[in-house]
């Protein structure tokens, strides 16, 4: 099966078609509701803040090539202070479609994993970009934990365990690219041949 | 020990965490009958293969089977002369400690400051509902509603115009595929659907979440609603959304339906779309002299 690493580049990305299962490997950072709406506010729409930028120059680096997955895990702590991933699937992304496109730009993310993929206008900046979103499975969560190798630290603790930011090291987490770099959404051919049968279900 | 000095905490404990980690063995025979209708090598395949994989990882290692626990929506009968506010203060204390130990995510978030509760209490959280009954026994059923599915849980509003669907079992019909549709793979299917026909707009929200509990190859004893829960089954079936909305034949694994009376003005048809992780789980209490009979399904 192919293998993607972070950092990725341009060409890798333009190779992946919508369909494709690929497994990741490398460094990514998890981040959700509250972490896109503080991106955008605090990073994107304003000029950062001299207190948050070493968290905005960090961020910077790690998302630069990289991936950003919609999770909110279960963690455990340990005695030592450091955590591990008990549970780790995706959650719903549609909801950062407002955010999504202006942080892939803005941080020259390659990849963004979550589940039920997303809209017209994240379609059009993994175009641009060029970048893909890839579907892991949804409840998958105690299995992808064990691909969660190591978590290297996390950033916005005070979001709650769910919406901080992760910063964690996966071997072979399986993903499907449903939105590839050239405009095609897996989502969209599915939603328009469902809708055919249901017309023709209740017609 | 009489029920007036029960403590049950452990025991919810207990029943949080097979609900949290134990995929109900009806729900893992449809995912495997499921995973056997797909084709060879498809993506549909592929997603059942990990979810079936991940059932057995979470069971194993008593981890979350899904990182959102969801809604803990507790059903409680119980016998004359229990205290239920006892039983609603072990309830919330068994929540916190199963989320010390990992089997809940922290879940509970409270709306106006957006701060995490931390350990799955606040207003109105985790979801109770006493009903007293003749038995001298506690039942206890458990289902853990996560929040993808939620979202897309719906309810309808008959007639609807734009469905063509009026006051009738065919307008049920109509609405119920068309929540399938709306949902696409956003609600981590192959879904549940839980549907009630009638009450208002929140004793029918109720009822549909209560349908979750039936198991998946029960039969309604309503021959009409039977024939319904049959029909919109294949139907949505047809429909190639499949699991994860990659596409496929698997689209739901069951469809139960009730009906409540309604007022005449109103006909509502509610839909709780319940995600492939159908994590419920119920215990059985009776005291025995000195000790506590427990046991679970």
């Amino acid at each position: 099966m192919p293998k993607l690493t972070t950092p990725i580049s341009d060409e890798e990305i333009r190779s992946l078609k919508a369909g494709d299962t690929v497994y990741l490997n490398g460094i990514i950072v998890t981040g959700r509701d509250a972490a896109h709406k503080f991106m955008i506010e605090h990073f994107i729409k304003k000029p950062v803040q001299p207190d948050e930028q070493e968290l905005y120059d960090d961020l910077k680096e790690l998302l630069d090539g990289g991936v950003i997955y919609h999770c909110g895990p279960v963690v455990k702590t340990h005695d030592d202070g450091s955590y591990s991933f008990v549970a780790a699937g995706p959650t719903t992304s549609i909801r950062e479609e407002v955010y999504q496109a202006d942080v892939i730009r803005h941080f020259n993310l390659k990849g963004v994993i979550g589940k039920g993929g997303m809209g017209g206008n994240t379609l059009k900046a993994c175009a641009e970009q060029p970048a893909v979103y890839l579907h892991a499975i949804g409840g998958a969560a105690s299995y992808i934990a064990q691909s969660v190798k190591e978590v290297l630290g996390v950033y916005k603790l005070e979001f709650g365990v769910p919406e901080a930011m992760w910063v964690i090291r996966v071997e072979d987490f399986p993903v499907v690219v449903t939105m590839d770099s050239h405009g095609t959404s897996l989502h969209d051919t599915i939603q328009a041949q469902s809708k055919e049968v249901l017309v023709g279900l209740i017609s | 020990m009489d029920y007036k000095t029960l403590d049950l905490t452990d025991q919810f404990v207990e029943l949080i965490r097979r609900a949290a980690t134990q995929l109900p063995a009806d729900m893992r025979q449809g995912l495997h009958q499921a995973k056997g209708n797909e084709a060879p090598g498809s993506a549909a395949e592929g997603a059942l293969d990990t979810i079936l994989l991940n059932v057995d990882i979470a069971e194993k290692n008593s981890t979350p089977i899904c990182q959102d626990t969801g809604t803990p929506i507790f059903e409680v009968k119980y016998p004359v002369g229990v205290s239920t506010r006892k039983l609603a203060d072990q309830i919330r204390a068994a929540a916190a400690a199963a989320t010390k130990n990992n089997y809940l995510r922290p879940n509970a978030v409270d709306s106006l400051t957006g701060k995490n509760s931390g350990d799955n209490t606040g207003e109105d959280f985790p979801t109770m509902h006493f009903h007293e009954w003749d038995e001298d026994a506690i039942h206890v059923d458990l289902l853990l509603k996560g929040g993808g599915c939620e979202n897309v849980s719906t309810q309808y509003k008959l007639p609807d115009g734009d469905l063509g669907a009026g006051r009738d079992l065919e307008g049920v019909r109509r609405v119920v595929l068309d929540a399938v549709y709306q949902a696409q793979g956003r609600g981590c299917g192959p879904a549940v659907l839980g549907v009630a026909i009638g009450g208002d707009r929140g004793s029918g929200y109720l009822k549909s979440k209560q349908q979750l509990f039936r198991q998946l190859d029960d039969t309604n004893p309503d021959p009409q609603l039977a024939a319904l829960e049959e029909r919109i089954f294949e139907e949505a079936n047809q429909m190639g959304i499949g699991p994860m909305g990659f596409g496929g034949n698997t689209t739901a694994l069951g469809v139960k339906i009730a009906a409540q009376h309604r007022l005449p003005a109103s006909y509502f048809v509610s839909v709780a779309y319940m995600c492939w992780a159908n994590r419920r789980a119920s215990m059985d209490i009776q005291l025995g002299g000195e000790e506590v009979e427990v046991s679970y399904a």
